[in-house]
């Protein structure tokens, strides 16, 4: 039952026990998804991203270096690979053209085969980008450019199918008014849609914009929020604003256009370790460790939406950019479906006696393989709806 | 006519009163000869346009005369209401109903969806594998280092001495202007398991830092109602050198699981306890009581305690995962008071 209600789930969260909640927030029902049917510390979430074929698959990059695929069709676990090389934890993730990229902190960027049934096998490319890595980012526009930045690592940007050294690689800005070096924590980055611009957050509650087009490699656009580090940001539906969360929860809409701060979201008790912007309706979705996932509108009116309390720290989300919030179109006509056919099989209960004991189970798994073969065949229909 | 105005008008008993104050009124009023039935005469019957109430009288001294009746007409009859319920529940007995409970904020606190449930698996497993695990399942035990901010007057020095001998194999170090971020790695070298920051302001102590080491959470308090030995009424000897037993009341909430774990892994853990002293964290309404006793059971059912030992109370501003950093730490909670404090039926502990 869980299993085939997981495809209808609104938001995906990892968490710090390694369990992967799927919630659905029509229901408001939240589902707990482990590979190995008990929560291990080990396996702690990391990063998460769509796999391939549109939002059908997970792909969950876990502490101890494996990448585990499930599948939101059948709710469960499909296979996992290894994906070792580098200390530290997954800091991104993405999925390109059937192959997988993965860096960690150690700043080890590899790009593997993604034949899951292959335990381990070699990667197919290798970077080193720089110790310290705290984010990598693929552009949604052009797959096969990341981004990378971290602590003290400078953000670059990198083609995967060209050449070793980066296509862009940033430069500090200049020395503040003490002429003392301004230090360098880049914690988030995200490609502005339609050009070739990127934005990043740092730790130092700065948020910066860079332009790869323009001569400068300086960043074009800078402007600072509060006081405390900036963890997680994400791109609102119009392109002109992000949304930044610090370690105290405060979370803040910010204008890249003048560098304005448009407003602020309240509610949030604890660090914010995952933020994302719906594709286009205007709701945002945030987690952190305050072990709770909220969802917020942004604006006409701005405010709280939903609040689901999940258990454990929360460290990253995917937000499902579906536009159907209402799930399951077809799911009431099935049971209309299946009484009737139940009484089609008492009839014939009634009609075959003693004898045809032996016919009437193959008949009623016929039947049952024909119902499946029926939502199978619905399936591609409801998702590309 | 206006009488039936005035009961149809007013609630009830509200309606009789305003009724008996309206004729009085209405005779001082009207009566501008008969000034001297003014306030000595049994209210008559004198009816008022309804909707007239005491405060439109202008004048002062009338208004206050006419306010000082109602309020004892108003006393009487509810202790005359009293009396009346009181016998009929004695008169029914057994059969009488249920004492109505009074309403408290405690008893009206809002739902919180935090709440753990002793039987919840996952939240079992996420506090059997935290920071504190190691110290429940006996393979460290506590040593605490105990300091204050820089430069502290003798109240704050005399409660750190207070507190070392509370909590055992805990010592005190004078702070000579250290940075915590450089005191905690020398700590952990040294094989502390806890730090405890009394911080000061105008000579009396106002908050508390507590710091698991290894990488384990900061709790940051405020500290108010200090009470040193000394300052204790009716209290008994210093405490000795056995180890307290700890209870910890009404940590209900998943924040309140994590914070009842901190203040408990500052204790050794050891089920077969010698000694009779206890310390107590009790934690009401989000404010965090700290008391330390010495009991002695005088039979089955009755016990004797005396009050040893500094008393403060705490109230929780945020928690910090990994050692003291204010600046660079993620936090699990902060106490924000423009969101979290708009209810008063609502805790977070």
């Amino acid at each position: 039952m869980a299993a085939a209600a997981a495809r209808w789930n609104h938001v995906w969260v990892g968490t710090d026990t390694g369990i992967l909640k799927g919630v659905n927030l029509q229901r408001k029902q939240a589902a707990n998804f482990t590979a190995s049917g008990q929560p291990r510390r080990e396996e702690a979430v990391s990063a998460l991203c769509w796999g391939a074929g549109g939002e059908t698959q997970i792909l969950v990059g876990c502490a101890d270096g494996t990448v585990k695929h499930f599948s939101t069709e059948e709710g469960r676990f499909q296979g996992q690979r290894q994906c070792p090389g580098g200390e530290g934890t997954f800091r991104g993730l993405a999925q390109v053209d059937g192959t997988l990229i993965t860096c960690v902190d150690s700043g080890i960027l590899r790009v593997w085969h993604d034949k899951d049934r292959e335990a381990s096998s070699d990667p197919l490319l290798e970077l080193r980008v720089g110790p310290g890595v705290c984010r990598m980012r693929q552009d949604p526009a052009r797959p096969h450019i990341v981004a990378t930045g971290g602590k003290e690592n400078a953000l670059k940007v990198w083609d995967l199918q060209g050449s070793e050294e980066p296509l862009f690689r940033a430069k500090n800005v200049r020395n503040d008014w003490l002429d003392l070096r301004v230090p360098i924590w880049d914690q988030d980055i995200q490609f502005l849609p339609e050009s070739q611009k990127l934005v990043t957050c740092t730790g130092y509650h700065q948020v910066r914009v860079y332009d790869p087009a323009s001569p400068q490699r300086r960043p074009v656009l800078e402007a600072t929020y509060g006081e405390y580090p900036l963890t997680a940001m994400t791109l609102t539906p119009e392109g002109n604003s992000v949304i930044v969360g610090n370690t105290h929860g405060q979370l803040a809409e910010i204008d890249l256009r003048q560098g304005r701060l448009l407003g602020c979201l309240k509610g949030l008790a604890g660090s914010v370790r995952g933020l994302q912007c719906h594709p286009s309706k205007p709701l945002l979705a945030s987690c952190g460790l305050d072990r709770v996932l909220r969802i917020h509108r942004i604006r006409n009116p701005r405010g709280l939406e939903h609040k689901v309390y999940l258990k454990s720290q929360l460290n990253c989300l995917l937000l499902s950019g579906r536009d159907n919030w209402e799930d399951e179109p077809q799911e009431p006509q099935e049971p209309n479906k299946v009484p009737s056919e139940d009484t089609e099989t008492d009839e014939l209960w009634a009609s075959l006696e003693a004898a045809a004991k032996r016919k009437l189970p193959d008949w009623e798994q016929t039947q049952g393989v024909l119902q499946a073969r029926r939502r199978k065949k619905k399936r591609p229909g409801s998702t590309s709806s | 006519m206006a009488k039936a105005g005035d009961k149809s008008g007013g609630s009830g008993k509200k309606g009789l009163k305003r009724k008996a104050s309206t004729e009085e009124a209405q005779e001082t009023a009207v009566g501008d000869d008969g000034t001297t039935e003014s306030g000595v005469q049994s209210p008559k019957t004198a009816a008022f346009p309804p909707g007239f109430s005491i405060s439109e009288i202008k004048n002062k001294q009338r208004r206050h005369l006419m306010f000082t009746r109602w309020k004892q007409q108003q006393r009487k009859e509810k202790l005359a209401a009293k009396k009346k319920l009181k016998k009929e529940r004695e008169a029914l007995g057994d059969k009488a109903p249920p004492k109505p409970v009074p309403k408290t904020i405690d008893n009206q606190r809002v739902y919180d969806e935090t709440i753990v449930d002793p039987n919840d698996e996952e939240v079992a497993y996420d506090e059997a594998t935290d920071e504190f695990a190691s110290y429940f399942n006996r393979q460290t035990s506590p040593k605490i280092l105990i300091t204050t901010s820089d430069r502290p007057h003798g109240r704050t020095v005399r409660l750190c001495e207070q507190l070392s001998t509370v909590i055992p194999n805990s010592h005190v170090y004078y702070r000579r202007g250290l940075a915590l971020k450089k005191i905690i790695p020398q700590c952990i070298s040294r094989d502390f398991t806890d730090l405890i920051v009394i911080n000061e302001d105008r000579k009396m102590p106002n908050g508390l830092i507590l710091s698991h080491l290894p990488n384990g959470p900061t709790a940051h308090f405020k500290m108010s109602s200090v009470r040193l030995r000394k300052e204790i009424k009716r209290r008994g000897k210093d405490p000795t050198e056995h180890i307290p037993e700890i209870i910890l009341n009404n940590f209900t909430t998943r924040l309140g699981h994590s914070i009842g774990r901190m203040f408990a892994s500052l204790f050794p853990h050891n089920p077969q306890f010698i000694g009779r002293q206890v310390a107590t964290f009790h934690n009401q309404r989000d404010y965090i009581f700290f008391r330390f006793h010495r009991y002695i059971f005088k039979s089955e059912k009755k016990v004797g305690i005396q009050e040893l030992g500094p008393r403060f109370t705490l109230k929780l501003r945020s928690l910090q995962k990994g050692t003291f950093d204010s600046k660079y730490g993620e936090y699990e909670w902060v106490h924000k008071p423009r969101e979290m404090d708009t209810s008063r039926r609502k805790f977070h502990l």
